[in-house]
């Protein structure tokens, strides 16, 4: 299925460490925080990958360190055979062309100090497009796209609610025509009635423009609801990635299962059957991740001598549907589901909650 | 239009600038300008006032926030007269201040008092204390705004870079500050204006303010610009290909003039004090070059006899340093992004 589609972005071996220095003069490393812990993602044209998990589990920095905000520490970031990891300077301004982000505060995200006119058009004037006229008829157009008054073009952002500063953001991203934009938690912060109208707009555009999305969120249902494949994210490595319907019926890694079971359902009955994985402890820190699996330390079905000494790969376990965990390729998997009641209830509400979610869409 | 009008318009422009996202939120895909104008009245409102809104620039709502401050007015005024007087101070000033009047003494050699004459009495040598304090002002706001300007240049150059290039510039330039900031600065200017600048005279005197006030500006620049480089919209100008220079300039400057501001003007009131307490110690503007800190110095024998002589001067300081500090605080106010949001 990935081999006879064509593959937009290429991300290998992706690791960001941020060093923990001390010293004043001299500062010498005394640790790191392992934000993203090798992560090998391949983002298809056209589709839109959700991206899931906790909070801190390193989202945001595999959306930056992909556009190359953050700079990785090792791995490489293939865009159209270009290498971005290794680029700099003019190459990679040339390059930040094809791929935008959209931010998830609109607050901090646009700069007070410019025009609506200013912000839209900067990237049209940074990459020398059309001559003045051209573009201010070009960020009128733009404005009219995400749905804002062309005619405002002359306010400052703070003359704007926050879902017109995100659409604002969003008409700067499409500025320079993107082909993959990283839409790092764009919902996050906005108010619950603006969100189904952002992601409206976003799928309308991605339609217009053929645009492929990295969408990082937190929000299950969301992401459930505007991706074509999931990839679930657990202390700075994919723990789990598959089609969307695939990954919500039948979850396979057990953070998955417990992360899904969470969700609330917005049915009285069902939502009495379901029982929930709670999971015991805290998400340990990224300073010191946990050996083997990162997810032993918390996993229900944990094996000891196996998950908390070797590192799971991100395995196919069916078609379209990769899980990093020792146990899911084992003949015995099925076994620990059935003998795990609250496992075995994830896989009967996971089947629940596809019903409801095809009658709302 | 009165103040509470207009006042009141503004509020409801805001109200009106916001209402249109309720209209246009029902129909993401509709165009912005079809949406808005559903919203009848108020779009009608919305268009009509655009050319107003031009002038909501950042400058014209400090301003007018800044308006209603009663002290800083006031502080404001008194800066005005204070630059006015000293500017012309040579058609302003009843004498020239570095005249000894025959009868500007007593026959014992004492000041006197004022007189139709004198308004302000004289000093000890028979100067007139009115034009000497007038000309003073000269002497005090010149180096208050230049030493300021030149701490500033400096600030700005080696804050900016050091935030924002990091590492060993950071490094270097930052604990260069806490190095010239250990310096006791009375001591340090003192060092200087009696050896390498000891020939008095103003220009080196703003070399010597310089010199000593640059740290103080650099740290607050290097503090916000850290703070401001981390903010996304500077990232999202990186994701557009902007140059380091066109970051800076256009993204992280134009963030750094409400510091800047606030911080100039209060750096003039400190830097009047410092030159008043260098002319005062003897160290500063050198005789007959009247300076409000040397005449206080001059006086203080006298201040039994002739308290005037102390006071005057004092006073001069006192009212220029508390109108800085007044508009430095109005300012500080004004451009807070907290009070912003009211």
């Amino acid at each position: 299925m990935i081999a006879t589609d064509e593959t937009l972005v290429t991300i290998e071996d992706l690791r960001v460490h941020f060093p923990i220095t001390s010293g004043i003069v001299f500062q010498r490393k005394v640790g790191a925080v392992f934000a993203v812990d090798g992560i090998d993602l391949e983002i298809k044209k056209g589709e839109t990958l959700g991206l899931v998990g906790e909070s801190g589990c390193g989202k945001s920095t595999t959306g930056r360190a992909i556009l190359q905000l953050i700079r990785p520490t090792t791995g490489r970031v293939l865009y159209s055979g270009a290498d971005l990891a290794h680029l700099s300077g003019k190459a990679l301004r040339k390059q930040r062309r094809r791929m935008q982000m959209i931010f998830q505060d609109p607050y901090a995200s646009l700069n007070g100090r410019m025009t609506v006119g200013d912000i839209v058009g900067e990237p049209l004037l940074v990459h020398k497009m059309g001559d003045r006229g051209q573009r201010k008829s070009k960020v009128r157009e733009l404005l009219e796209t995400v749905g804002i008054n062309p005619n405002t073009l002359n306010r400052y952002p703070h003359e704007f609610s926050g879902g017109q500063r995100q659409r604002i953001g969003i008409a700067r991203a499409l500025a320079v025509e993107p082909n993959f934009i990283v839409c790092d938690e764009p919902i996050s912060a906005l108010d619950v009635s603006i969100r189904a109208q952002i992601i409206n707009l976003l799928q309308q555009l991605q339609r217009e423009f053929g645009l492929t999305y990295l969408f990082i969120a937190h929000d299950l249902s969301v992401v459930r609801h505007i991706s074509d494949r999931v990839a679930v994210m657990y202390l700075g490595r994919i723990v789990e990635l598959a089609e969307n319907a695939v990954l919500y019926e039948s979850p396979m890694h057990p953070y998955t299962q417990a992360l899904l079971s969470a969700v609330p359902i917005p049915d009285p009955s069902a939502e009495e059957l379901r029982r929930p994985v709670v999971l015991t402890g805290d998400v340990p820190s990224p300073v010191e991740p946990p050996s083997g699996c990162h997810f032993h330390t918390r996993c229900p079905a944990a094996r000891e001598g196996l998950c908390d000494v070797e590192d799971p790969q991100l395995k196919i376990v069916r078609p379209g549907h990769w899980a990093a965990c020792h146990l899911v390729t084992d003949d015995d998997y099925p076994h620990i589901r059935a003998g795990e009641n609250d496992l075995a209830v994830v896989d009967d509400l996971a089947g629940g909650h596809a019903g409801e979610g095809g009658e709302t869409a | 239009m009165s103040e509470d009008e207009r006042r009141e318009a503004d509020e409801l422009r805001r109200e009106g600038a916001i209402e249109p996202e309720a209209e246009m939120g029902l129909r993401p895909a509709a165009a912005g300008a079809g949406a808005s104008l559903a919203s009848g009245e108020a779009a009608a409102g919305y268009f009509g006032e655009t050319l107003m809104i031009e002038q909501q620039s950042l400058g014209g709502e400090v301003w007018r926030r800044f308006r209603r401050d009663k002290f800083a007015m006031v502080g404001l005024a008194a800066i005005i007269i204070i630059i006015l007087l000293a500017v012309f101070a040579p058609w302003i000033a009843p004498h020239n201040p570095l005249t000894q009047y025959n009868d500007g003494i007593t026959m014992q050699g004492m000041p006197v008092g004022s007189s139709a004459k004198f308004p302000l009495g004289t000093d000890t040598l028979g100067r007139d204390m009115l034009s000497r304090i007038l000309y003073g002002a000269r002497v005090s706001l010149f180096i208050g705004i230049v030493a300021n300007g030149f701490a500033l240049l400096l600030g700005v150059v080696f804050g900016l870079s050091a935030g924002f290039f990091k590492g060993g510039i950071e490094t270097l330039i930052m604990r260069m500050t806490d190095v010239m900031m250990a310096f006791p600065i009375l001591l340090l200017a003192i060092a200087l204006s009696t050896t390498v600048f000891s020939k008095g005279g103003v220009w080196l005197l703003v070399v010597v303010i310089t010199i000593v006030y640059w740290t103080p500006m650099t740290r607050i620049i290097h503090g916000e610009v850290l703070s401001i480089r981390e903010k996304e919209f500077v990232d999202a100008a990186r994701l557009t290909g902007a140059t380091n220079r066109r970051i800076l300039f256009r993204h992280i400057l134009p963030h750094l003039v409400a510091p800047i501001i606030v911080y100039t003007s209060l750096g003039i009131a400190t830097t009047i004090v410092f030159e008043a307490t260098l002319s005062y110690i003897g160290v500063g503007v050198q005789p007959p070059t009247p300076s409000w800190g040397q005449m206080i110095s001059m006086g203080q024998d006298y201040y039994y006899t002739a308290p005037q002589l102390v006071i005057y001067p004092g006073l001069a300081i006192v009212i220029t340093v508390l109108a800085f500090n007044l508009v430095g605080d109005g300012l500080r106010d004004a451009f807070d992004p907290q009070q912003r949001r009211r």
